[in-house]
């Protein structure tokens, strides 16, 4: 099993590799036709521009992320989320969404704790407690019912809260558009809750094999993987608009410190 | 179970349209119309409609030769959804407002609404989108009335040929918002010369009567609400998060998106008692508005290789940075465009043709004859549709009499999902 996954990475390493370098030598002019200059010029001088407030050297490799991202969601991902989403019914659905919420209130609680967020910290603490036992391992949401709201957190929005900055903008293949700052928050929310769960509750707790842990890490990274992606409304191009990477770099910027401030 | 909460339903809807027509007044929730136009309707007083129905999202091959070029590589065609009914039924097209896609949240609304009342439903993009402009414009510069209903023409019939016997359709209707609106006065009219769909019956919601005038009340809406113009952008976007913040940290909504800032305007407005934000709201609609010409506008430029914006015969890569070129075309106004792409397009073809003569063209009231004598066609609009100058309103009732709804409020287009607009048009086709 785990040499097919091994596989199966080694050739996406390829392919995003093929990616970043296709097209670097970018092709000027290759009609015969003598380029004129345009009669609008950009000024750089002339004012200030909102889409500079995004801190950018990468943009070349972004820009062939967001390609590849579109290609992979279009012949893998967005296939097997179809697929997903026509055998599961709504309900069970649901529930998985349900219960991977719930696993991620660890993270939540310790990034509220934090960021010393009282309120969110004790209701995330509540939330669990309730929705673990009277909602069955988190797969029914009773918490959100009795008007307990979930608040996500995560260790990029607590970098974020004790003033780290942006970082440059990135667009990782299959994650998205990123920054410097949520990367190291992604990466650190991962091997924490790694930690947690494998290491902690089903190795220590419940005495589990390290094969066994080994075979539900995988399965429950693939279904978190489809899971997140059907919750995503959010479609590579779907805009159709030639702009579409400056908008979602300076939405997803914007979006971030909305929910850095938000307590 | 279900048949309880079914009745339930139908019981509440029956309620809620006899007070509707009973009391005769129009209980839309929001008094101020930018506020609607950008909020739309809230949720609880939406029109009930089926989530679940099957939008099948097709592509399609206009003109076979074209060759798109490197930058619009996604472009693989010309895309649009059909949803279909179990056997014969009537067949209904959707135009969308400026700059949307056959997506746009407007159009899937309204799909759901016409699927249920029994409509074989047709959604296509804008042809100011830049699919529609990159894979199905014969002239890739939209905004001639006339030219764009014949590209939407032949859209229309290629996607009827495609879908073959297996989609029978008894009668044909037309209806479309904003900018597609307006179009869907000329796509009726060449109906009537070429005959294909004999459209039964057309409904045009909160039409543009002069393009150029609303066009330049949106251009303005952006540009004059900058405290220090429009070079002070920057300065406008930062104040505006700042107090997008402010409202979201200080609210319990924890998902930022319509609901929380319906819940905001509502806290601000009908419990603090506090005066609506005018100034933002108009900045907001402007901007919004300017982001989706922005692409209308740029690819025109490449797609005609006018030269404007992208140097002439320059040919951009897949990867290429817009950063620059998004700068450019993000200061470029309605008029900008029509000055330096669309007119010099056909003064090109018509050496005749004056500015004054095109621009009067953009709009309504050259087919004034044809709107007043065609009674298969209706229009709904509102009374404080900004994007309608002075006196364009009357025009409005005037030519169209007793087959124009005008309603008190919901500002552009923001009532469209609302229970009795709902009912109100399903009602006109139905009947």
């Amino acid at each position: 099993m785990h040499r097919y996954i091994y596989s199966t990475l080694q050739v996406l390493i390829l392919v995003v590799l093929a990616f970043m370098f296709t097209g670097c030598g970018s092709k000027q002019a290759t009609t015969d036709l003598q380029v004129e200059p345009a009669t609008r010029q950009f000024n750089p001088e002339e004012r200030e521009y909102v889409l500079d407030k995004v801190y950018d050297p990468l943009e070349g490799f972004n820009r062939r992320m967001y390609r590849f991202n579109y290609h992979f969601d279009r012949f893998i991902f967005l296939p097997i989320v179809k697929a997903y989403s026509f055998i599961l019914p709504d309900f069970a659905e649901d529930g998985v969404s349900n219960f991977f919420n719930n696993v991620r209130e660890i993270k939540n609680f310790y990034n509220s704790v934090l960021q010393w967020q009282g309120e969110s910290s004790v209701n995330t603490v509540a939330r669990f407690g309730i929705n673990t036992t009277i909602g069955i391992l988190g797969v029914w949401d009773p918490a959100t019912r009795m008007g307990i709201q979930r608040h996500p957190e995560d260790f990029g929005q607590t970098l974020g809260h004790w003033g780290v900055g942006n970082g440059p903008f990135i667009v990782w293949p299959i994650f998205g558009p990123s920054n410097l700052r949520d990367t190291a928050g992604l990466v650190t929310d991962a091997i924490v809750m790694d930690a947690i769960i494998y290491d902690g509750i089903l190795d220590d707790g419940m005495g589990y094999s390290s094969n066994t842990r080994d075979q539900v890490k995988l399965y429950a990274t693939i279904f978190n993987a489809i899971d997140t992606r059907h919750r995503t409304g959010f479609r590579y191009h779907g805009s159709g608009s030639p702009f579409e990477y400056e908008l979602i770099k300076l939405f997803y910027t914007e979006k971030r410190n909305l929910d850095i401030n938000k307590h | 179970m279900r048949r309880f909460f079914l009745s339930v339903l139908v019981i509440s809807f029956m309620l809620t349209t006899a007070c509707w027509a009973s009391s005769g007044t129009y209980d839309f929730p929001l008094d101020n119309g930018l506020a609607a136009t950008i909020l739309g309707t809230p949720k609880d007083y939406r029109a009930a409609v089926p989530e679940k129905i099957r939008m099948q999202q097709k592509r399609l091959t206009v003109f076979p030769d074209r060759v798109v070029p490197e930058l619009y590589w996604y472009q693989k065609g010309l895309e649009y959804f059909i949803v279909k009914q179990r056997g014969p039924a009537p067949l209904i097209f959707m135009l969308a407002g400026t700059g949307a896609s056959h997506n746009s949240a407007k159009n899937q609304a309204m799909a759901r609404a016409f699927y249920q009342a029994g409509f074989h439903v047709v959604s296509i993009p804008s042809p100011t989108h830049p699919n529609f402009i990159v894979t199905a414009s014969s002239t890739m510069v939209p905004g001639k009335l006339e030219d764009d209903a014949r590209d939407i023409y032949r859209v229309m019939q290629m996607i009827i040929q495609k879908a073959g016997n297996r989609l029978q359709v008894t009668d044909y209707y037309l209806t479309g918002y904003s900018l597609g609106g307006t179009q869907s006065a000329y796509v009726s009219k060449l109906d009537e010369e070429m005959k294909v769909f004999c459209f039964k019956k057309v409904l045009m919601i909160n039409p543009s009567v002069s393009l150029f005038n609303s066009v330049e009340i949106i251009d303005d809406m952006l540009e004059n609400n900058i405290p220090g113009g429009i070079q002070n952008f920057q300065a406008f976007w930062n104040d505006m998060f700042k107090r997008f913040s402010d409202a979201y940290e200080a609210s319990d909504s924890v998902v930022f998106g319509p609901e929380f800032l319906y819940k905001a305007y509502k806290k601000r407005v009908l419990e603090e008692g506090l005066e609506p934000d005018n100034t933002m709201m108009s900045a907001l609609i402007g901007f919004a508005f300017r982001i989706s010409s922005m692409s209308m506008v740029f690819t025109s430029d490449v797609m005609s290789n006018s030269g404007v914006i992208k140097p002439r015969n320059l040919e951009l890569s897949r990867n290429e940075s817009m950063s620059d070129y998004s700068k450019v075309t993000g200061g470029m106004r309605f008029i900008n465009y029509f000055d330096e792409i669309l007119y010099p397009y056909y003064k090109a073809r018509e050496p005749g043709l004056s500015r004054q003569e095109m621009l009067d063209g953009l709009g309504l009231k050259n087919i004034e004859s044809y709107l007043r004598n065609a009674t298969k066609i209706s229009m709904v609009t509102n009374e404080d549709d900004f994007i309608l100058a002075p006196g364009e309103i009357d025009f409005l009732r005037r030519v169209f009499q007793d087959r124009g709804t005008v309603f008190p409020k919901g500002g552009h287009c923001g009532n469209m999902d609302f229970t009795p607009n709902v009912a109100n048009m399903i009602n006109y086709f139905t009947n």
